[in-house]
């Protein structure tokens, strides 16, 4: 048992920090407030609980972010998301599509079509195009917190980038016509 | 045909590329057109993605909740009970002194605008100069009688400055004396007036800026108020503004 005060301030350094982060994260994941504070009380309680296991010096946010997942698979939400996602994530590691005329409709996208969009990705594909292009992690951090190898982060970002595409582009044409 | 190249358009946007590919890459973006398509959208969906996504605020009870329920032990009694006090308190020793500076700072700012649009319509003039010429002797007499105040101008001899000559001019209604430097290739306006009390934006706090290209300098010496701008490079501008100084020198 390490000693107590000593580990809850430098948890609290580090942890404390993240937590407008994380709780925007959470809430993008149950897309619930009170589920979302739920997930994130649960998530700081369990990291606090599991600090003695963190090795210093290594990644915090990938680690805690791990917890948070983790945390969020085995909730109701959660396990609903994995009920719900009928993509076989692992397996598409095709290359970016060719451009298409879905890509010129994005210069058309606006703040609204994006949001739009990101909230109909499904879970793994949210999740992962959110770390990579809010949180403006790399490729290996986010390995780390989703415990994947690297191929399998970018051939979700490159799924998660073409649904988008896909859905902001069908949005553009619905409403032009 | 789809260029090879476009399998790591996500690579490239993510800067998850090696030094020596990204540079490739970018060379290639700049001959096909299709890739340089590709990586725009790309750019302005994360732009927007990293936008939007800043979307959810977690409550101040629930970050408080949080912070008790993760804090080392601490005596915070005390703390909650003066924290509205304290807190007023802070924002008024905060809040008082920074507005002032940034009245300040915002008069100032525009006062160097202005000064830099002076010098920009003077280029622009087809006569810049009133009095022309390179000879300082020439051109400080030429204000006499025309300024309530006097000034020194600096022997240039052994600078790369050369003086092209002077004209009047007007700052929130003060007269004053504009001096065309030369440098190279580029021109330099010397403007000074009289230090204002009852014009803050002529009595700012010495400071050298950099907008739009132009470099501005400012002090005020002896009851006077110089202003030093050009496109030069500002050490440039400041080697002039030194000049000036030493030349005030009594």
């Amino acid at each position: 048992m390490s000693d107590r005060p000593a580990d809850a301030a430098s948890f609290e350094a580090l942890a404390i920090p993240l937590f407008a982060a994380l709780y925007n994260l959470a809430h993008w994941l149950t897309q619930d407030r009170a589920e979302a504070e739920d997930l994130l009380q649960e998530t700081y309680l369990k990291a606090l609980k599991g600090f003695g296991s963190f090795q210093p010096g290594t990644n915090f946010r990938a680690w805690i972010y791990r917890i948070l997942r983790n945390t969020f698979l085995t909730s109701r939400s959660g396990l609903n998301a994995k009920m719900t996602d009928p993509l076989d994530l692992e397996e598409d590691a095709s290359p970016a599509a060719a451009e298409t005329p879905e890509s010129v409709l994005l210069a058309q996208a606006d703040r609204q079509l994006v949001e739009d969009a990101l909230e109909r990705l499904p879970v793994p594909l949210r999740e992962v195009i959110l770390l990579c292009d809010m949180e403006d992690m790399s490729y290996q951090e986010i390995a780390e917190a989703l415990a994947v190898p690297i191929g399998t982060v970018m051939s979700r970002l490159s799924r998660a980038r073409k649904s988008m595409r896909e859905l902001i582009g069908a949005q553009v044409r619905g409403a032009g016509k | 045909m789809t260029c090879h190249w476009s399998a790591k358009l996500d690579l490239y946007v993510d800067s998850e590329l090696p030094a020596v590919e990204m540079a490739d890459f970018q060379r290639h973006l700049q001959t096909c057109p299709a890739c340089a398509a590709g990586a725009l959208s790309r750019l302005q969906m994360k732009r927007l993605t990293q936008a939007v996504g800043q979307r959810y605020r977690p409550s101040p009870e629930f970050r408080l909740r949080i912070e008790q329920s993760v804090g080392a032990p601490k005596t915070r009694l005390w703390l909650s009970r003066w924290l509205p006090a304290l807190a007023l308190a802070a924002a008024l020793l905060l809040v008082v002194p920074s507005t002032a500076w940034w009245l300040q700072y915002s008069r100032s700012q525009q006062a160097l605008a202005e000064i830099a649009d002076l010098h920009v319509a003077t280029l622009a003039s087809a006569n810049p100069v009133d009095v022309v010429s390179t000879d300082r002797h020439t051109v400080k007499p030429w204000f006499q009688g025309k300024l309530p105040f006097s000034f020194n101008l600096p022997e240039l001899q052994n600078s790369p400055f050369k003086l092209l000559g002077g004209r009047l001019a007007y700052f929130h209604q003060s007269p004053g004396a504009q001096l065309l430097f030369e440098l190279g290739k580029h021109e330099i306006s010397v403007f000074i007036f009289q230090n204002r009390r009852d014009d803050p934006s002529l009595s700012s706090p010495s400071s050298v800026k950099k907008n739009l290209t132009f470099s501005t300098e400012t002090w005020a010496d002896a009851g006077l108020r110089y202003f030093v701008v050009g496109d030069c490079n500002p050490t440039d501008l400041h080697s002039l503004g030194e000049l000036l100084k030493d030349a005030a020198r009594p």
